[in-house]
């Protein structure tokens, strides 16, 4: 790559026309000196431009303007000229010196960023071989998809709250209005304990924990694990719920509508239409599921059941010590697996708990 | 329950397609699992009469029939048993298309014509098994389409009910719940009550009241033991997915799929005396109709005679008094039973009824006599005889009775949030069968004898706002409350520290938190688990006392597919006993690691993961927690006794770490060493609440040493030793630093050198380099004298 610079290439004549004014036998002499010292800065610019490392560029300096450079010389010789055309020429070598110091400048720099750059290229890598790796964690698909249902909700002022997974028979079913022996109760397959203590079936008895220990207003989110008997292709054994609970003195049924209308929605990202239909909770009443209508894979949509919801039994409320005159509550539960599955496109449920790698890094 | 759209549109006026039908139910609350076509897809086949038979010439077991299809005769060769003059059969004409697109030609069958085809049940789709033609009555119309014949223009629907709605166990319930829901009436059958014949009236004693409210008993006597049950009725039940048994069971179990009360039919001559109603004494035992031999408790209600067991009630009927092909006398029996007395009887016994499912949810307690005389119409008119009287027994204290509830419309909006129209609730209330008083204020509802579920205002909220349609319902919007909720910023929430190990390489597992015994005795973890009554597998019996297990089987899992290093954890809770035996359930985190620290790639040195790879990894976990960390040398039977530490937090034990036993992790094929480290979380999640300390102006000055020390020595006894010393005379150590442990060449044997970095630092001057000097002195001092240290540089 070659540099160049226009400045270099400047020609001295006008200068000399500059001083025309002086006497006219001057002329010739001065003619002759204009020639030589023009073709001296031609000579060097030359020289300048064609050196290819600063130590050639230092030599012509010294050639040229070092203590007995062509142009110190010149400049030295000064005071044989007669008086008028000692001016005219100093004038017209110092030019020439400095045009020079230009052009040597110029090169100077021209020659380090060569240089440079060449030392650099000199330092190339193979921009493709594989980066410095670490080894790569995940979060499980049940946590992200959990802690995205909690952020959700976390904005619109729900608190987080969990209860403990071995619970006892009051808080998972009597205070939540299921009556000993109540066939609801059977169609949860619980795992029971020699004592009579049993697994959550469900993260509804934190419900009952969250009344006894809060006042109303009150706005929760429970996520956690949660215990069936059931183990086939479609139910593990454990999984996840997310319990919400809400009671004011005035939530409702619309109002309970419009929650799960919008979070449906936030979750999916999609403006997904939902119903709600009426089904039988013991701790809900009105009760109701949730349906999203779902594009299957082969095309067909269809509705598919997301979550269980109701307002609050007044005989739940009257458990948790909340007066049902005054207040009203609305409550709803979802799979967390379930919500995962739609949302990625997992086909097998049971996968979320054999911890392989080669699908948990899917999540990750 | 499968039930059959047509019976539903007999029984109300509705003039729609099925899937709106279904869609309504389902809406209605009745959900609709599943509909399916009335019978297999055929057409082309019609009544037809056989006028002849003749053997065939060339094949025994063939016949020639000559068969009237209303127009026209044919020649058809048929292979059935049963085939014979006079009896009317399906005949699939030529051209005819049966169940599975069988196409029906003219053929030839050994050297005969033969122009269709004269089919079975099973060839029509109309029945899994049987054999031999289907032989349909004599009235049946010649020549008229089997599908109109058997009015296979239907669809059945299977719905799913939910355990408060017994009622809609019948057609009269679905019907009814159509009915509110169009403001149609509802077409009853007018129900005929018998002529009484003879008076010999079945004898009934109740012992057990409260178990059986009331019981009413009747004797049908004479009946004509040859009677089959009629088409429409096999059909009605074929249609329920019931198998026509004999005519009396057939016409009980109508009565129960129209009405929904079930009912029984002994065999009068089986009964020694009368009916008597008790509760069974210990262990008495029972053969019942489906041949299973049971043993009942005092819990379970009998239906017995004097000496002998003959049902448990509400579930099923025993063998040897059941209604036999020869019977002419019969006792039908329509009782009501408490639920509570029956709940979970049928399952105890590993069985499941139709009488059971219905009973423990609640039988319309009115219905017994109505649905009395409904059987007996049917029974007498299908095959004859004469009816008794009817014995009624109640105990009127231990009926139901029906509930008053008022709602005040005001109420009804502040639960739902918006307005129904006054009248539009009163129809509903109406044509739901509840007797309704209103006034401006609200209603006032007494609740039918057939609703289990309507106790409080809420529960006629509910059947307001069903029938109303909660698709109708608008979706009001949440009215966000001015609280500002927020974690205390010293408690750290789990996603945070979960996604600082995950920043960190760590990768979250999940494991079910119950394990086999034999996992914790595997993993030296001799406390014995807290175990389920009821587990599912031996593999998933006990809840785990430690995340340890599932973690080493994750690992084990993983390494078999190619996964060599792995660094994981989990989250969860562990489930062990106190000293006084309780419970305890509290969460803890597990971190484990195996394999090589960095992955394997170019440029950079593999190394084994080691104890303090994962030592790091936890002080950077208790870099934030308030107090002073400390390890030493720990006993943890499922841990490497010279590798382990436990995790001590201001003295207290928070924890354990330590490469896991090489005899666990030998059994479990991971021939790697397993490092791992559990902590508690709730001793974890509680954070330093930053404190503003002002940052030194002057340089800080280093001084480097290198000591050599006998091996047992502990970095934590060099290092306390060095900060005592010179603390004691001064402040400015800010920092030791250990930078290098060596032992070998150079080194004695029995001895090891560290090098160690001492960093000074003031806060108001600048250290000179004489009084550092002084202050290195004295650390090497103690080294010398205390440790037997050597100083090498």
């Amino acid at each position: 790559m070659k540099l160049t610079d226009e400045r270099n290439q400047c020609s001295l004549v006008p200068l000399f026309f500059e001083s025309r004014t002086k006497a006219a036998w001057l002329l010739l002499n001065m003619r002759n000196e204009v020639n030589h010292w023009e073709n001296v800065l031609k000579e060097a610019l030359v020289a300048v431009n064609a050196a290819t490392d600063s130590r050639s560029l230092d030599e012509l300096r010294v050639h040229y303007v070092g203590k007995k450079g062509v142009i110190t010389t010149g400049l030295k010789d000064l005071g044989q000229l007669a008086p008028e055309e000692r001016k005219q020429a100093g004038q017209l070598i110092n030019q020439v010196k400095q045009q020079l110091f230009k052009a040597i400048q110029a090169r100077k720099e021209f020659l380090l960023a060569e240089e440079l750059n060449q030392r650099l290229m000199a330092e190339s890598i193979d921009v493709t071989l594989p980066g410095r790796e670490q080894h790569g964690g995940g979060l499980h698909p049940v946590t992200r998809t959990m802690q995205r249902i909690v952020e959700l909700f976390s904005q619109v002022g729900f608190q987080v709250v969990t209860g403990p997974e071995v619970e006892d028979d009051y808080h998972n079913f009597e205070a939540l209005n299921f009556p000993p022996h109540h066939p609801a109760r059977a169609m949860h397959d619980t795992f029971y304990f020699p004592d009579g203590d049993l697994l959550r079936t469900h993260t509804s008895p934190v419900q009952i924990r969250a009344m006894k220990t809060m006042q109303p207003p009150i706005k929760i989110i429970a996520p956690g694990k949660v215990y069936r008997s059931d183990s086939d292709q479609t139910h593990t054994p454990m999984f996840h719920q997310i319990e919400g609970l809400v009671i004011t003195e005035d939530v409702t049924f619309t109002g309970l509508k419009g929650v799960l209308n919008q979070f449906v929605n936030a979750f999916f990202e999609d403006d997904l239409e939902i119903r709600l239909r009426p089904s039988y909770f013991p701790f809900t009443e009105p009760s109701a599921e949730v349906d999203v209508a779902w594009k299957k894979e082969d095309g067909s949509e269809g509705w598919l059941e997301v979550l269980g919801c109701g307002m609050v039994h007044p005989n739940v409320l009257k458990a948790g010590g909340i007066d049902p005159e005054k207040y009203t509550g609305f409550a709803f539960g979802l799979g967390v697996e379930r919500f995962a599955m739609l949302r990625y496109g997992v086909h097998d449920l049971r996968q979320f708990f054999e911890n392989d790698l080669r699908f948990l890094k899917q999540f990750s | 329950m499968k039930i059959s759209e047509q019976w539903i549109k007999q029984w109300v006026d509705i003039h729609q397609d099925t899937q709106t039908t279904v869609s309504q139910l389902t809406m209605l609350g009745l959900e609709v699992d599943d509909v399916l076509p009335a019978a297999g897809e055929f057409s082309g086949v019609v009544v037809a009469e056989i006028t002849a038979c003749q053997p065939h010439p060339n094949a025994d077991k063939l016949q020639i029939c000559t068969v009237n299809d209303g127009q026209n005769s044919l020649q058809i060769v048929c292979g059935a048993p049963n085939a014979r003059r006079g009896i009317k059969v399906p005949l699939a004409q030529v051209g005819a298309v049966l169940p599975g697109g069988f196409k029906i030609k003219k053929s030839k069958l050994r050297g005969e014509e033969s122009a269709g085809m004269l089919c079975s049940e099973v060839e029509l789709g109309l029945s899994e098994e049987g054999s031999g033609l289907m032989e349909l009555p004599n009235d049946a119309p010649l020549g008229e389409s089997m599908r109109d014949y058997l009015q296979l223009k239907d669809t059945i629907i299977d719905i799913d009910l939910t355990p408060n709605r017994a009622d809609c166990f019948c057609v009269r319930g679905v019907a009814r719940e159509l009915a509110t829901l169009h403001n149609l009436p509802m077409n009853e059958p007018v129900i005929q009550t018998a002529d009484i014949k003879h008076n010999e009236a079945v004898s009934v004693t109740v012992q057990a009241p409260k178990a059986c409210p009331r019981y009413c008993g009747r004797i049908i006597k004479d009946i004509n033991n040859t009677a089959d049950s009629p088409l429409w009725l096999k059909e009605v039940l074929r249609k329920a997915g019931l198998r026509s048994i004999h005519p009396v069971v057939d016409v009980t179990n109508y009565v129960m799929l129209e009405l929904g009360q079930p009912m029984h039919a002994f065999d009068c001559d089986k009964i020694d005396g009368g009916i008597m109603v008790r509760m069974a004494e210990n262990l008495e035992t029972i053969t019942l109709l489906d041949g299973s031999e049971v043993q009942v408790d005092e819990s379970f209600l009998l239906i017995a005679d004097q000496n002998k067991p003959l049902a448990v009630a509400g579930v099923m009927g025993g063998l040897d008094s059941g209604v036999q092909p020869d019977t002419r006398d019969i006792i039908l029996e329509s009782a009501y039973f408490d639920p509570a007395h029956i709940m979970g009887k049928s399952r105890r016994l590993g069985t499941h009824t139709d009488s059971s499912l219905r009973f423990e949810r609640g039988v319309d307690w009115q219905l017994q006599e109505r649905a009395m005389e409904r059987a007996t119409e049917l029974i007498i008119s299908i095959c004859g005889g004469h009816a008794g009287p009817i014995n009624t027994v109640c105990s009127e204290p231990d009926m139901p009775q029906q509930l008053e509830i008022k709602l005040s419309a005001g109420h009804l909006k502040r639960v739902l949030g918006f307005d129904v129209a006054f009248d539009r609730v009163t129809d509903i209330f109406n044509h739901l069968g509840f007797q309704v008083l209103s006034d401006q204020s609200g209603w006032t509802v007494k609740t039918p004898s057939w609703r289990f579920d309507l106790s409080l205002a809420e529960d006629l909220i509910e059947e307001v706002v069903r029938v109303v349609g909660y698709d109708q319902m608008p979706a009001d919007l949440l009215h966000s409350d001015d609280v500002i909720h927020t974690l205390p910023e010293q408690q750290a929430s789990p996603i945070t520290v979960k996604k600082q190990l995950v920043a960190k390489g760590y990768q979250e597992v999940i494991n079910y938190a119950f394990v086999s015994e034999k996992q914790l005795q595997d993993c030296h973890l001799a406390e014995s688990g807290y175990a389920l009554a009821n587990p599912l597998t031996r593999d998933m019996a006990v809840m785990r006392t430690h995340l340890l297990p599932g973690i080493l089987v994750n690992i084990q899992a993983n390494r078999a597919h190619g996964e060599l290093n792995l660094a994981l954890f989990e989250l969860g809770k562990v489930f062990n006993r106190s000293v006084a035996q309780d419970l305890i359930q509290e969460d803890v985190l597990i971190l484990a690691r195996c394999g090589q620290a960095q992955p394997e790639q170019w440029g950079l040195e593999t190394r084994a993961v080691d104890f303090y790879d994962l030592k790091g990894q936890v002080d950077d976990l208790l870099e934030a927690v308030p107090g002073d960390v400390s390890y030493q040398l720990g006993k943890k039977p499922f841990l490497h006794p010279g590798r382990q530490a436990d995790i001590l937090l201001n003295k207290q034990c928070i924890g354990h770490m330590g490469q896991v036993h090489p005899t666990i992790t030998q059994r479990l094929k991971i021939k790697t060493p397993v490092y791992m480290a559990q902590l508690d979380w709730q001793s974890i999640a509680h954070r330093t609440l930053p404190q503003w300390q002002a940052i030194s102006k002057f340089p800080s000055t280093r001084r480097d040493l290198s000591i050599q020390l006998a091996e047992d020595l502990s970095w934590e006894t060099v290092k306390q030793g060095i900060e005592n010393s010179i603390g004691s005379e001064s402040d400015v150590l800010r920092q030791l630093l250990l930078f290098d442990v060596y032992k070998g060449e150079h080194i004695e044997k029995g001895y090891k050198s560290f090098a160690i970095a001492l960093i000074f630092q003031a806060n108001n001057r600048t250290l000179e380099d004489k009084e550092v000097d002084k202050l290195v002195a004295v650390g090497v001092s103690f080294l010398e004298k205390n440790l037997n240290a050597v100083i090498r540089t």
